[in-house]
This record gives C-alpha cells, structure tokens and sequence, in this order.
C-alpha cells in the first residue's frame, strides 16, 4: 500500500492521464467511427470505398505504429505545436474509430431487409423507417459489441507509455527513480486494470440486460 | 439494389447521390492534399530524406527485425494456441476445483493490458531475481493473453455446439476425454477458425508492443532509423509500416477464405456458429425460428464478437 500512499501525487496524475485518454479517445472514435460507419452502409460507391480502405489500412497497422506517425512524425510537418497527450488521443481515437465503425456496420446489417420494407410498404418515410423500426433493433445488437471496443480502448491506452505520455503503464518508469518497488508497482497497475475493466464490463452486462430483445 | 437503409433510388436519389458522391470525393481529396502539401512544404519528399533507404546494409537490418518480429509472432502464436486449448477445457471442467482457478487466471490476463504484462515480466520479475530477456517477455506476454482470449472463443464455440452432440457421444460408450476430443473439439475448431485466426492478426500487431520494451522489432528499428542521416521519422514510419499492413493484410485474407471456405464445408450443415446462432442476428432464419431457437438453447452469451476485439 505504501507505493501508493507515498506517491498519490503521481499515481493521481496518471489515472487521470489514463482517463483523458480513454474518454477524448472514446468521443473521438465514436464520432469518427459514426461517421465511418455511416460511410460503409451508404448507397454511395465511393464513400463505401474510402470507407473501406480507411477500415482496413488503420485495423492492420500496429497502435504502436499509429503512435509513432502521431507522436514522432507530427512535429516533422511544421503545423502548430500540440501535446504528445493530444496527439495520443487522436492515435487511439483514429484507431478505435475502424473498431466503432465495424461494429456498427455489423449492427445494421443484424436487422433483416425484410423489416426496413415492411415499414416502407405501410408508408413510413424515411426518417421513421429509421427512428421506429431499424435503428432501435440495431442499437440492440450494437451495444454489447461497443462495450468490448470500450474495453478494449481502456486496455490501448498503455500504449502512450511509449510515448511519453504519463498515463498508468507509464508510472513505473517515474516510481522507479524514486527508488520504488518496479514489481510492486505494476502488479498495482494490473489490479487497477483489471478494477476498471470489470467495471465496463458490469456496464456491459447492466445495459445489455436493459436492452435486450423481449420477444 | 435494396438495404435496410435504402431502397432502389429513384432518379432524384440518383442524382442526390451523385452529388453526395462528389462531396465525399473533394472532401478526402482536400485531407489527402493537405497533408500532402505539408510534406511538400516541410520537403518530406526529398531525396535526401529517402537516401537511407539506398543502402543494401538497412535493408539488411529490416529484414533481420522482420526475423524478430516474425519469430516472437511464430512462438507466441504457437504456445498462445496450446495455452487456449488448456484453458478452454479447464473451464468447461466437470470440477470446482479446476474450474474456478481456470476461470479467474483467464478472467485476469483479459483484463491486463498486454503491455503491462510485458513490464511486469521485463522489470517487474528482475525485482525478485528473475531477469528476462525482451524476447521472452513479448512472447510470454503475448501467450498468455492471447491464450485467454483464444480460451475464451473455444469455449463458447463449444457451448454453442447442440447438447444433442455430447449425448450422443456418451450413448455410445465414449468418455468424458473421448467426447470433447472426437466430437466437441474438432467442430468448435472448425467453427471457430476465422475468430481464431483473426485473434492471430491482434498477436502479429500486438509483437509492436516489443518496441516499448526494448525488444529489437521493426519498430524498434523504425526508431533507429529516424536519428539517422536525414532524420527520416514519417519515411521509416511509412516504410515499416507498410511491412506490417502487407503481413496483417495476408493473415487477414486467410481468415477470410478460412470464413468463406467453412460457410460452404458440407460438415457443417445443420450447425450454425455461435455468431450465427445469436438470437440478434437473424439471417435468413424466420422470425419463428429464432424464438425457437432462444427458448430451446436459451443461454445468450455476450461475448460473440468480443473475442475478434482488441489490440
């Protein structure tokens, strides 16, 4: 405990670190993730294409590597000067984005065509189609997959320690050289891991619970 | 064509779409010159911001981290998929006392980071005497994670499977070992491959980690790289990062036909995988069928696709 109690000011740094990351990531990845997404199901050729190549160029390029082209590369194009915390959050936001998108696609596609022309059919417009009949059943279908991309961006946010950014993975580094216990430290560091994620995943399960299809 | 979205366009929706089309095109294309003016400007395309990549003794040095890369990718994949299947029937044990430790020692390295994990074995274990070299650390690292996951999507592709499968493999005499190895196993395998293998494409990007830890990989020498002559940080990001797309690409498409190749296998007839078996996704099953199927199987398991996540 003593780790912990000896060092609050930077044990309260990083957790904090680690939340910006995980809640500007979160937003950004869901915005951009909406509107990728909102791309791939589109009617539109080319918006589908670049969707898709965007999905797949970002999924199979190690985080590691977003990170690096944020962090290292940057700077190097002579536009204004921002954080490594920031530019951490537009790596993980940009990356989970492909994530959010992918499960949102898979979301729509669970709803069966048949449902969206049975309320075309009873003469609904396009905004009610929408708002009465395909999204709700979609969301249904979208929000347990969403949490494990949630869960999944807390874990990425460790990344950042390579980074230069303190966040939680990266506290060992600082405790170490004020001659703390390394293994003390990150076995702390997993505990609060593991704290966090099983938290999401009580959400997970609290709001999938909500939500279910009653039939 | 039709979608839940939209329908057939008509001529109004047509020309919309066009119109729409054209936006999406200047917009990308506006992104795209923009960074690309950028690195006009700050002369990232200068010759002598390549010139490294001239020299046969780089090339040389790539593809000895693509070695390292490739070689913690083939070990950690291989121990990560033994560990799974030791992990998937400790869960499904018959005995508390197998069961319950199993499914907390899974439940923890789920919910570690992988990087984390890597630090605890490189300078957390030297605390109490143990010193690990990085390569170990990544590939240990990368085994039991991934090993939990793996576990994970195993077991649910077991509990998919119809009761009627393991009854009848006890009806006719076989045991407990008999029945998960000749029956249960081999069509959760089958039916689980693409999950399986995309879980393979986490590991090869989850081997960048590596670079945090020291381990000498691609990235690691991307970072060499960039203090050399020239400074050359977005080329050797580019270039480096171009060898993982090409491997992460190639690994994807054999998930690909693995999925393509076991929707048509004829062995599987009658037996829809787990994701298909979700009560939510109901695809060309009636309506009346899926409420058969969610009062006759019942349990819905929240983890489908959450194995394939992550990173």
């Amino acid at each position: 405990m003593g780790v912990i109690v000896d060092n609050m000011d930077l044990w309260g740094v990083a957790l904090r670190n680690t939340l910006i990351l995980f809640f500007a990531g979160g937003l950004l990845a869901l915005v951009l993730g909406i509107i990728v997404g909102a791309m791939r199901v589109s009617p539109i050729p080319v918006a589908r294409a670049f969707g898709t190549v965007y999905v797949n160029l970002i999924r199979n390029t190690p985080l590691t590597l977003v990170f690096f082209i944020f962090v290292f590369g940057y700077p190097q194009l002579g536009l204004p000067k921002l954080d490594t915390t920031v530019l951490g959050i537009l790596a993980i936001g940009i990356y989970t984005a492909t994530y959010v998108a992918e499960v949102l696609r898979a979301g729509i596609n669970t709803v069966p065509v048949g449902q969206a022309e049975a309320a075309r059919a009873i003469g609904l417009p396009f905004g009610q189609v929408m708002t009465l009949v395909v999204l709700p059943q979609a969301f249904r279908s979208v929000v347990p997959p969403m949490m494990s991309v949630f869960i999944a961006l807390l874990k990425n946010t460790t990344v950042a320690a390579g980074f230069s950014v303190l966040e939680l993975g990266a506290i060992r580094a600082n405790l170490s050289e004020r001659g703390e216990n390394a293994l003390a430290v990150l076995l702390w560091v997993a505990a609060i891991f593991v704290a966090l994620v099983l938290l999401l995943s009580w959400a997970q399960r609290a709001l999938e619970n909500k939500w279910r299809i009653a039939r | 064509m039709t979608s839940v979205l939209y329908d057939v366009p008509g001529p109004k929706a047509i020309l919309r779409n066009r119109i729409l089309g054209a936006v999406t095109v200047l917009i990308v294309l506006a992104v795209l010159g923009f960074v690309g003016y950028r690195f006009w400007v700050t002369g990232q395309f200068d010759p002598s911001r390549w010139y490294v990549f001239t020299f046969s003794n780089v090339w040389m040095q790539i593809l000895k981290s693509l070695g390292n890369t490739l070689g913690a990718f083939a070990l950690a994949a291989v121990l990560s998929l033994a560990l799974g299947f030791l992990l998937a029937i400790g869960r499904l044990s018959d005995h508390a006392w197998v069961r319950v430790p199993v499914t907390v020692v899974t439940e923890f390295f789920r919910a570690v980071p992988v990087l984390v994990l890597m630090m605890l074995l490189f300078y957390g274990l030297p605390v109490v005497g143990v010193k690990m070299d990085p390569y170990w650390a990544v590939v240990l690292a990368l085994m039991v994670y991934n090993g939990s996951v793996l576990a994970e999507a195993l077991r649910a592709g077991i509990e998919a499977l119809p009761r009627g499968q393991k009854e009848a493999g006890f009806a006719i005499g076989l045991r407990k070992s008999g029945v998960m190895r000749l029956i249960l196993l081999p069509q959760a395998i089958r039916a689980m491959l693409p999950v399986i293998v995309a879980q393979l494409v986490v590991t090869m990007k989850d081997t960048a980690l590596g670079f945090i830890i020291t381990y000498p990989e691609l990235l690691y020498y991307a970072k060499l790289l960039s203090s050399q002559q020239g400074r050359p940080i977005l080329q050797s990001a580019f270039v480096i990062g171009g060898i993982y797309i090409v491997m992460c690409l190639i690994l994807s498409g054999v998930a690909k036909w693995l999925e393509g190749r076991t929707r048509r296998s004829p062995k599987l007839k009658g037996y829809t995988p787990p994701t298909g078996g979700d009560p939510r996704i109901h695809g060309d099953s009636t309506v009346t069928e899926v409420i058969a199927l969610q009062r006759g199987a019942g349990k819905f398991d929240g983890t489908s696709g959450g194995p394939a996540v992550g990173g």
